[in-house]
């Protein structure tokens, strides 16, 4: 228990927060480092997922092509699943990638990429061929359909898709600690190298606090840039 | 004449040959605390789900409060848990059993709801009580959903136990590390392959149990 008030004691002190490398520091530094890594997933797998959706789109008339991407993307999400993060980290942090943050951020925009591309995709996919046809019966080009017909129904699930990857980034980010980073982590890492056990408490808490109030917030934003007609309807 | 720069292999057979000792102790410390982890996860879900469709108003609750605790990052968890119990193994297992929670009491949760209800009515017309139907008709038709659920949380488990090495007890993350403090490649990929390779394994073990509990699925 003289930990836990150590903790207390510790996160009490406004020089841990203020400065320089001290919580405010670190979860500006987190945060931004979450921002990188779901940027760089989004790019890729937001086009990606919109191309790969609507090439497979079902339609009343024509054919679909025969390669499914679908599957692809279940395999790679289960093969994303077995492999450690932490793995890929040491792996970046031998070779050119190097120590730090860098390799942190990229592994986790790896494994935000699956989760960002199956939701594009089924969302794009997902949307009725009816809806798709009336839109194309009332004279709208290739382009017009998909920004203003498809996008806001795949809308949804889209949003989904990137609220659960910038919810695990955040989580995945401590991790940069143990590869010589910064985030939120190194007052983990930092207090058990120190020994100072309230002050990896207190990080725990900082890191736990910062990823739920994240979801929430995310959460939030999910259901406000969700049309309004959509807003009933359950996503995954 | 310069000194040729020592071979940094990705692989390397002779590494794994001299060392094979601390491979197998890490193997078998990621083995052990998978698999506990998952076997207690199971032990806790399946009745707290069951509990949950006996009692609708618990599920939402449940749901939640799993939820929340899958959103807390490993490492935090260790964090807080560590100092509190001082005992490596305990912390991550524990970790390792509150992330496996919510997948396996996801999943078992859907597998009882989607019990077609002409089977459940025809057991009730049968005169079955309640918890017979539960035990007899419910949990059965739900086993192929339930083991969906602890194949996620096994293959999910083999990969987070590598997040121990905060608290030094991480299995064949430890190799991770000692392999990032030299530099050696070998010991990272094998390592790596390793989880892999045990997260393959374990997977393919629980389908076949699944066939083997299911024999009545096996036609289809």
């Amino acid at each position: 228990m003289d930990d836990v008030s150590a903790a207390v004691v510790w996160l009490n002190d406004p020089w841990n927060w203020t400065r320089g490398g001290g919580i405010l520091d670190r979860t500006v530094e987190h945060l931004t480092m979450t921002l990188v890594a779901v940027l760089l997933a989004a790019l890729v797998a937001l086009p990606l997922g919109v191309w790969l959706g609507h090439r497979e789109q079902g339609s009343t008339t024509g054919r679909r092509p025969r390669i499914q991407a679908g599957p692809a993307a279940v395999l790679a999400a289960n093969v994303s699943r077995a492999l450690p993060t932490f793995a890929l980290l040491t792996i970046f942090a031998t070779t050119g990638v190097g120590f730090g943050n860098r390799p942190t951020v990229l592994a986790a925009a790896i494994f935000a990429l699956p989760v960002i591309l199956a939701n594009t995709y089924a969302g794009v996919r997902g949307v009725p061929p009816d809806v798709r046809d009336a839109a194309r019966g009332m004279g709208m080009s290739g382009l017009r359909v998909l920004t203003s017909v498809e996008l806001p129904l795949a809308l949804p699930l889209v949003a989904a898709g990137l609220r659960t990857a910038a919810v695990q980034v955040v989580a995945t980010i401590p991790l940069a600690a143990l590869v010589g980073g910064g985030g939120l982590g190194t007052v983990v890492v930092q207090g058990f190298g120190l020994q100072r056990y309230g002050q990896v408490i207190a990080g725990g808490i900082l890191i736990a606090v910062l990823c739920l109030l994240l979801e929430g917030v995310l959460a939030v934003a999910q259901r406000v840039v969700t049309p309004r007609p959509l807003r009933g309807v359950r996503v995954a | 004449m310069e000194p040729e720069p020592p071979a940094n292999p990705w692989l390397s057979w002779s590494y794994v040959q001299d060392n094979s000792s601390e491979i197998l102790r890490a193997l078998g410390q990621h083995t052990s605390l998978t698999v506990l982890a998952v076997l207690i996860a199971v032990l806790v879900a399946v009745p707290l789900a069951a509990l949950a469709h006996l009692r609708p108003r618990l599920a939402g609750p449940l749901l939640g409060t799993t939820g929340v605790l899958y959103t807390i990052p490993s490492l935090a968890l260790f964090a807080v848990v560590y100092p509190l119990l001082r005992d490596r193994r305990s912390t991550v297992l524990l970790g390792l059993v509150l992330y496996a929670l919510l997948l396996v009491v996801r999943n078992t949760l859907v597998g009882l709801r989607g019990v077609d209800p002409d089977v459940t009515d025809a057991a009730r017309g049968l005169g079955y009580s309640r918890a017979r139907t539960l035990f007899t008709v419910e949990l059965p038709n739900a086993l192929p959903s339930v083991l969906t659920g602890v194949r996620l949380a096994t293959v999910s488990t083999v990969a987070l136990a590598t997040v121990g090495v905060v608290i030094g007890y991480g299995g064949l993350g430890q190799l991770m590390v000692r392999g990032l403090g030299s530099g050696y490649r070998a010991q990272i990929m094998t390592a790596t392959l390793l989880c892999l390779a045990l997260a393959l394994v374990l997977d393919l073990l629980l389908t076949l149990l699944g066939r083997a509990l299911t024999p009545w699925a096996r036609g289809r």
